[in-house]
């Protein structure tokens, strides 16, 4: 150890030094030495020169000295390949020793020995220690195949040790049945859909017993792994839950949390009116609030997740309000976490006592614990709306302290008071002007910006007010300016005879002398709609927004269910699916929730393959996609497509599927012939979408009343909405489906008609449109040739009213004529085009240029969505 | 997880710039998918959180997380790239403290650098691939001895307790009497508003034993009703793992009222002194008795020249904790005791911004709880059939007991 303080490292005389000592006859002299080696690596000296000295140490009786050696070949194996194989002997050697430890010890090292030339000699002293007699040395050899896998995967699988690794789940001993299912879990993480964890009920009962005899490491192996399953029915699940409801008393937070994730997960398969569903929820309460008395890093991943669950199943804590109250020596990330559940829990019932938990809060010293504590108290008030008033004046109460960020704070949350209880609170509006003055924060200044905006007609010097910061215009930032803009434009339209000059001054100021093309923008709109047509600008500046809810920061589901399925890991820390935040993890499956049998498929599809058959395409060009190929004469309407097939007969077990979409009065339909090719009867059908660009979804189950005997055909029409969860897809009209029958589930994908997303009122104001399109950045453009086309302006322009593109203007230049035509889709894209038609050319050009017009809350935004065009 | 560092930090005064350096004492690399120069990020990170004030337990770098605890100087710091299991590397951390302070005594720097061989030959055992295995330092001491270990064949052997069905037991142990300690333990924990309403009250209990019994037992532990809804999903006759086994449970914080009950008014004449009169009664039955009872008032910390009236026990005043400590040996149920503190408060005054500590109190009552909990009888099962003395201690003790202060 005299080395670590040895003040001069002499590189060459130490290392002789070393080297006859490795040599040393003596025993004692040797391991000594060995030991120095050791010490240096520790502190991080290249010791590798040593090598072949160090390894020849490795045939030795004393256990010490071995390990010693081997913790070196393990550091330097990789830097000295060749020298490497020098150790094998060794390891082989080892392996067969009658002392177990040193069988063990040599099985656990070689996994570690990260080079691949050693590792096929390493085969067959792994394939014995598989087998040993003693447990200890299996479940270390179980382990080594994990290892392997992590440097030859191609290996493990041609030896068959994946086989033997499956055998070992039934093994006699617990321990080795953990480490088994730890090493299987690990290797079917790399290999999604390898299915090496085929899960089945005998398999399960192997687990779940295992589960009361082992360790308590290798129950959160046992429990992370049952926590993968997905049971046939409720039966199955609800005696799984039971089994693993014991767990829940144990010492140890990390089991806990394991055993919540199981119970969490297949809790979701009982039916709600099961007697046993309610003893369920109240047993995982206890467990949950026992976590809140462990470690401070402990109780924060535990606070992290209760904030999952507490948004999947709200009951299961609705009375434990009080053990989430902070207390003064928590760590700061533990407050922050606590504040958060307390919001969710807040209720009518608790409301009063949360109140003033709060208010104490927002009077400590941690800023920022006081910050988040007033925001809470604006949380609070539109979470529950019988405490709106006395959220208000808990707030004027901490304005009146006057400590400058307790004040800012306050103000954010009033102005997102107001924006829930609109008219209601005015009355406050004065005390907040008298601390206009020390507000230095952009949040704090936007809000009262917007809050003087908003209300201008009973601020008596509300142009006062603005114009004091119009001063400084260019300094502040552009949360700031923007605010300012709409707030003056506001002032204007409510007053406008004396506000003339300053609505003038900030139009200009926005426009002119700013560099911000979103404050640029805003400022030229604002302009015209002044300019152009008053009334119109007050509908669109003042029009009534919608109330802002508590909902807002609520995970979305889809990600919420899967984070769910994740509980005690780090995504479910971060709020993240692990696709965000692992490298390599893009494709892996996103793991679901079971379904509550009955309700739509039994088994929910984990996630859609991302290779579907090749399903053909449906509306591929443009052409066929506004259906102008056609001939004069044909009933104006929107353009169905024929059906196609989407779902092969031989991928699907005899179920052949061909299907279009239309859109009919306003809904949009899926429709749909189900011919079964098989020879038995098919019944129970389902249908279930993955999450896709514009959020389609089945408005409600599929309707196949009568069996499917074979050769049969249906048709079906399966109406959609646009209300389901949203991904952007590749092809952005990408649609992958999920159709289930008795026998089994089945994936396609297929594309719909962007014209299926068409709505009717796409007419675009016509006043604007010229201006409007003029702001189209060019990059938000796209040009397109159609070609072969014999139709007249006129025809080509009742054809494509029937899909709800609209002609808003026409006008003929130089023997062409230009159709200027809007589209509104379901999410509120708008998108406009020109057609030029040259008389005589069957070529058509097209201009589309889209702009997303969405009515923000506070029209705030207009900025252009970037959209792959088709 | 995959790599398992130890790191000291040491502050230093560089040409007057406080600069603070950090050293890897040892790193265990368990699967070799992060690599070793990525802990250099470790310490960027917690420096610059800890100026923000917004420290957290999980950071991450690139694709790297750490997840780390501190121990005295020392911070354990996991490192993986995957969606690990977090509340398992915490538990697991946490763990290492455990075994290696049943190893060194104190862990700290030096016992990390006096010993590493050891340290590395429990890193190598307490963790394979990043999986826990035996991490029960009782079994581990077993075959990892402090000394060199000759190795001698029929001498050293895998421990059966390592992989048995009864991992935590060896075979062939042997006691001259044949006893069992039973300690029923009930950790209180209060907190109480300013105003005194109680906020929340919560009972921690854990059953631990003591066993030192023959042979393989089997223990079988009768416990009163009450309990039946107490122990989550446990039967009425427990059947108990012996040795050090520790029972979790948890009773519903339903109207426990505080067992010590304190007044308090402290009063803050600024530029010249402080007042504080704090009454303290015990509201647990008369026929018990709560010892070493300390309950530390909160001062402020310019506070000078204390005087202190008690009407039993005897007060101190802790300056470096800015702390009175009022400490009552023995405090019977039903009794009421008042202190009285004066301190002076320097004319010019500190700008400093206070906390408002609250005011924590320490006690411990033997033979008593509050759940009503009762072992109401103990039965031993073993082949030979011997007889074995049951000793069962009640205490309820004080947990996490906050009563907040109005200044």
């Amino acid at each position: 150890l005299k080395v670590i303080n040895c003040c001069v490292w002499d590189p060459s005389g130490e290392i002789f030094e070393l080297k006859a000592e490795l040599n040393s006859d003596k025993k004692e002299k040797k391991k000594e030495a060995v030991k120095k080696v050791i010490a240096s690596m520790t502190v991080g000296k290249d010791v590798s020169a040593l090598f072949p000295d160090v390894v020849n140490c490795m045939q030795t009786d004393n256990l010490e000295l071995k390990k010693l050696v081997y913790l070196y070949l393990m550091n330097y194996a990789k830097s000295q390949p060749d020298m490497a194989i020098m150790a094998v002997n060794t390891f082989v050697k080892d392996c067969e020793d009658p002392n177990p430890l040193i069988r063990a010890l040599a099985v656990r090292t070689m996994g570690c020995i990260r080079v691949d030339k050693i590792t096929e000699y390493l085969c067959e002293p792994l394939r014995k220690c598989l087998k040993d007699e003693d447990p200890y040395v299996r479940k270390t050899a179980a382990v080594c195949v994990a290892k392997l896998h992590d440097i030859n995967a191609q290996l493990v699988e041609d030896q068959g040790f994946l086989d033997t690794l499956k055998d070992l789940i039934s093994d006699s001993n617990p321990m080795v049945v953990a480490n088994a299912v730890a090493a299987l879990s690990e290797i079917a993480e790399s290999h999604p859909n390898s299915n090496l964890l085929d899960l089945n009920p005998q398999t399960i009962n192997k687990l779940l017993t295992a589960l009361n005899e082992c360790t308590e490491w290798g129950q959160i192996f046992i429990l992370d792994c049952l926590a993968n399953y997905m049971p046939c029915d409720d039966r199955e699940s609800q005696s799984i839950c039971e089994r693993v409801t014991p767990r829940l008393s144990h010492a140890n937070s990390a089991v806990v949390l394991s055993a919540v994730k199981v119970l969490m997960k297949f809790m979701e398969m009982l039916p709600k009116d099961l007697d046993y569903y309610g003893t369920l929820l109240k047993k995982l309460a206890p467990p949950l609030v026992t976590l809140l008395s462990a470690e401070a890093e402990l109780q924060y991943v535990a606070l992290r997740n209760i904030n999952l669950i507490v948004q999947k199943r709200p009951e299961i804590l609705k009375h434990e309000m009080k053990v989430f109250f902070v207390k003064y020596n928590d760590p700061i990330y533990v407050k922050l976490e606590k504040l958060d559940i307390m919001i969710r829990l807040a209720s009518q019932a608790n409301i009063a006592q949360v109140l003033a938990e709060l208010k104490e809060y927002a009077t400590e010293v941690d800023v920022d614990f006081v910050r988040k504590a007033v925001r809470a108290i604006g949380r609070c008030a539109i979470k529950v709306e019988q405490s709106a008033e006395r959220c208000v004046s808990t707030l004027l109460d901490l304005i009146q302290t006057k400590v400058n960020y307790v004040v800012q704070e306050a103000i954010v949350v009033i102005k997102d008071i107001f924006r829930k209880y609109p008219n209601k609170y005015e009355s406050v509006i004065a005390t907040l002007c008298e601390n206009l003055d020390s507000l230095d924060e952009p949040e704090a200044r936007a809000a009262m910006i917007w809050i003087v905006g908003e209300y201008a007609e009973r601020i008596d010097n509300a142009d006062e007010l603005l114009e004091s910061f119009l001063e400084g215009f260019h300094d502040e930032s552009a949360q700031v300016q923007l605010q300012l803009l709409t707030a003056i434009v506001k002032l204007f339209l409510k007053k406008p005879t004396e506000t003339q000059e300053l609505v003038q001054q900030v139009l200009s100021l926005a426009t002119q002398d700013s560099d911000n093309p979103d404050l640029r923008d805003r400022g030229y709109i604002y302009w015209r709609l002044l300019s152009t047509d008053p009334v119109a600008a007050k509908e669109v500046v003042l029009a009534e927004k919608p109330l802002i809810s508590e909902e807002t920061d609520l995970i979305e589901p889809t990600l919420l269910e899967e984070l769910i399925c994740h509980i005690g890991t780090l995504a479910s820390v971060y709020h993240k699916p692990p696709s965000a935040f692992v490298e390599g993890s893009r494709g892996v499956q996103h793991k679901r929730l079971p379904a509550r049998m009955g309700a739509g498929l039994g088994v929910a599809p984990a996630a859609m393959p991302a290779s579907l058959g090749g399903a053909p395409a449906v509306g591929g060009g443009l052409g066929d996609l506004f259906d102008l190929g056609g001939g004069v004469g044909m009933p104006t309407g929107s353009y169905v497509a024929p059906k196609t097939v989407w779902l092969l007969a031989i991928k699907a077990k005899g179920l052949e599927i061909s299907g279009t979409f239309a859109r009919r009065g306003g809904i949009i339909q899926m429709d749909l012939s189900l011919t079964n090719k098989a020879m038995s009867v098919m019944t129970d059908f389902a249908v279930q979408f993955n999450r896709n660009s514009f959020g389609l979804a089945p408005a409600g189950p599929m309707q196949v009343l009568t069996p499917l005997s074979p050769n049969q055909t249906i048709d079906v029409s399966l109406p959609l909405s646009m209300s389901g969860p949203v991904m952007k897809m590749e092809p952005l009209n990408n649609l992958q489906v999920a159709v289930k029958n008795n026998i089994d589930v089945f994936y396609f994908s297929c594309q719909y008609p962007l014209s299926l997303l068409f709505v009717e009122d796409g007419r675009f104001y016509r006043q604007v449109f010229l201006a409007t399109w003029k702001d189209i950045p060019n990059d938000s453009e796209a040009q397109f040739q159609i070609k072969d086309i014999h139709l007249n302006s006129d025809v080509a322009s009742n054809k494509l009213q029937g899909s709800n593109i609209f002609t808003i203007a026409k006008r003929t230049v130089e023997g062409q004529d230009m159709l200027y035509q809007s589209i509104k889709l379901t999410n509120g894209i708008w998108v406009l085009a020109e057609m030029r038609i040259q008389t005589g050319n069957p070529n058509y050009t097209k201009t589309n240029g889209f702009r997303d017009c969405m009515q923000k809350q506070m029209y705030d935004s207009t900025s252009v969505v970037r959209f792959s065009s088709k | 997880m995959s790599r398992c560092h130890f790191l000291s930090r040491q502050e230093r005064v560089l040409l007057q710039t406080p600069m603070s350096s950090h050293q890897v004492l040892i790193c265990r690399n368990y699967k070799g998918d992060v690599d070793m120069s990525e802990i250099d990020h470790f310490f960027t990170l917690l420096m610059q959180q800890e100026e923000e004030g917004l420290v957290c337990p999980v950071m991450s770098h690139g694709n790297v997380h750490f997840l780390w605890i501190k121990h005295s100087n020392l911070y354990l710091v996991a490192t993986t790239n995957k969606n690990s299991n977090a509340s398992l590397v915490y538990a697991f951390l946490y763990k290492l403290v455990e075994v290696f302070t049943e190893y060194f005594k104190e862990l700290e720097e030096e016992s990390i650098q006096d010993n590493f061989v050891v340290v590395y030959e429990l890193l190598d055992e307490l963790m394979d691939f990043g999986f826990p295995q035996t991490t029960d330092s009782k079994i581990l001491q077993e075959y990892i001895t402090q000394k060199g270990n000759k190795l001698e064949v029929a001498k050293t052997k895998v421990p059966t307790t390592v992989t048995n069905a009864v991992s935590w037991r060896s075979e062939g142990i042997k006691y001259k009497k044949n006893e069992v300690f039973i300690d029923v333990i009930e950790s209180i924990n209060v907190l109480v508003n300013a105003n005194g309403s109680v906020m929340s009250s919560d009972i921690v209990g854990s059953i631990k034993l003591k066993t030192m019994l023959s042979g393989m037992p089997e223990l079988r532990l009768g416990l009163n009703d009450r309990m039946l809804f107490a122990l989550t999903g446990r039967k009425n006759q427990t059947i108990l793992h012996c040795l050090s086994d520790e029972l979790m449970k948890r009773i519903s914080p339903t109207n426990v009222k505080p067992l010590i009950w304190i007044e308090s008014v402290i009063e803050k004449f600024s530029h010249s002194r402080v007042e504080i009169m704090v009454k303290a009664k015990g509201q647990f039955k008369k026929q018990s008795v709560a010892n070493n009872v300390e309950i530390r008032v909160p001062v402020p910390s310019d506070a000078d020249s204390p005087k202190f009236k008690t009407s039993t026990g005897h007060a101190k005043y802790v300056p470096e904790k800015n702390l009175v400590v009022w400490s009552i040996k023995s405090f019977p149920g039903g009794k009421e005791f008042l202190m009285r503190a004066h301190f002076g408060l320097p004319s010019v005054e500190n700008h400093e911004l206070e906390g408002r500590p609250p005011i924590t109190v320490k006690f411990e009552i033997p033979y008593f709880t509050v759940s009503g909990i009762q072992v109401r009888y103990m039965k031993i099962i073993e082949k030979s059939g011997y007889q074995a003395l049951p000793w069962v201690r009640y205490i309820t003790q004080s947990g996490d007991y906050q009563l907040r202060t109005n200044s």
